[in-house]
């Protein structure tokens, strides 16, 4: 809800900047190992939404893949979760680098 | 209400508080408690630094990847690029709060957990045990109630509480503020006891050295593999309650390896607040804190 909130807010800071009236759609970059449950986001923005610029905007998500830094075999792998262990050779020596974006790309308005 | 995240809308109270609206330098407006002390002077500063990412138009968009779905049969609207991350404005007075602590050779750690995991026992006990030795104050983070800055008061130490209301964690506007109460001597340490949950804390800076999250033997060994974004975001994990070890099923060294699989760098401790086993080593461990960040 604080995210959603978060969001809402960029868009009017931007709306009385940039002086539009109405949001018809918001890009958001989630990244797949950050804390945002897209589900949740997407509930929780169209509740703080209502009256406000973006009320009724279609929410689109861009999922950012997760990918990590593995130590051990010196290369870039793609990792669904934070405890998945490096695809390439089992361990866990890994240091995330990619997915855990959570930001506002951008809007369509009107 | 708070708009920097929202949290609380407008419920988040500082001890000895009232509700107050003001503007922000940066253009927020905000209502939040709001202290009295004699007169009705209230200053806000927080020299706030912009988001990175400024805005452009573009009337149409062939600059990115993804599908744009517009509905057929009515006009594109105008493109507003923002590329702004979400906890912007959070991150922003987490900065101001870093700063301003680093300035004063501050010490702070946030601690966080999920709720009763023996935050504050292990705060009070920890605070006793420092006897004075350092400067030091709590900010102590709750939905409700002052119970446990009380505890801490009792103790002899400053303390101050902060009600998130609704709001499920402590964000750095709120600290911000709350430190303002404070009179915390420079070369001292700064205890932030974030409000119990594992989850929406690890994604708010508050401007602290370090997270430093405590999970207690009496829940379960997996807690790092079910909230691993609180366990990477944290530096120093404190296995609380380990007297009760022996009447457990608590597998410690499966513990330890879950944390480190979700952070290979994690330093680990385990301490008791009550037999006081492992506590030279915690104690150790923030002196050392405090002796690096003082100037």
């Amino acid at each position: 809800m604080s995210l959603a909130e978060g969001v809402l807010q960029i868009i009017e800071d931007h709306a009385s900047k940039s002086g539009f009236a109405r949001v018809k759609t918001v890009w958001l970059e989630i990244g797949a190992l950050s804390g945002v449950e897209t589900e949740a986001m997407r509930f929780c923005f169209d509740a703080v939404t209502r009256g406000s610029v973006a009320e009724g905007a279609v929410l689109e998500i861009v999922a950012v893949p997760g990918t990590a830094w593995c130590m051990q075999c010196g290369a870039t792998v793609p990792v669904a979760e934070r405890y998945d262990p490096c695809p390439r050779c089992g361990g866990y020596q890994l240091q995330v680098q990619d997915g855990t974006e959570m930001r506002v790309k951008e809007l369509e308005v009107e | 209400m708070c708009t920097v995240c929202g949290c609380g809308q407008g419920e988040t109270r500082i001890e000895g508080d009232h509700e107050h609206e003001h503007r922000h330098d940066d253009g927020t407006v905000h209502s939040h408690a709001h202290h009295h002390d004699g007169e009705h002077a209230h200053t806000h500063s927080h020299g706030v630094p912009q988001a990175p990412g400024g805005f452009s138009y573009a009337p149409r968009h062939p600059h990115h990847g993804h599908e744009h779905a517009h509905a057929p049969g009515l006009a594109p609207g105008r493109m507003v690029q923002i590329e702004q991350d979400i906890l912007a404005k959070n991150n922003g007075y987490a900065s101001a709060n870093r700063r301003q602590w680093k300035a004063r050779g501050l010490f702070a750690i946030n601690l966080v957990s999920s709720p009763g995991s023996g935050k504050t026992t292990l705060l009070v006990e920890s605070i006793k045990r420092l006897a004075g030795r350092h400067p030091l104050a709590v900010i102590e983070g709750d939905q409700q109630t002052s119970n446990d800055a009380e505890r801490i008061r009792a103790t002899g130490a400053q303390a101050i509480q902060v009600n998130t209301g609704k709001g499920c964690h402590l964000d750095a506007h709120m600290v911000g503020h709350a430190f303002e109460r404070l009179d915390l001597k420079e070369g001292g340490l700064l205890l932030i006891e974030n409000v119990g949950n594992l989850v929406c804390p690890a994604e708010f800076d508050l401007g602290e050295a370090h997270k430093v999250v405590i999970l207690s033997v009496t829940e379960g060994e997996d807690k790092p593999l079910k909230y691993p974004n609180m366990f990477a975001a944290s530096d120093l994990m404190l296995l609380t309650k380990v007297d009760l070890l022996p009447h457990l099923t608590f597998d410690v060294a499966k513990c330890l390896e879950y944390a480190r699989r979700v952070n290979p760098k994690i330093e680990v401790m385990q301490v008791s607040a009550k037999s006081g086993e492992g506590m030279d080593g915690w104690l150790a461990w923030l002196e050392k804190g405090v002796a690096s960040a003082k100037n």
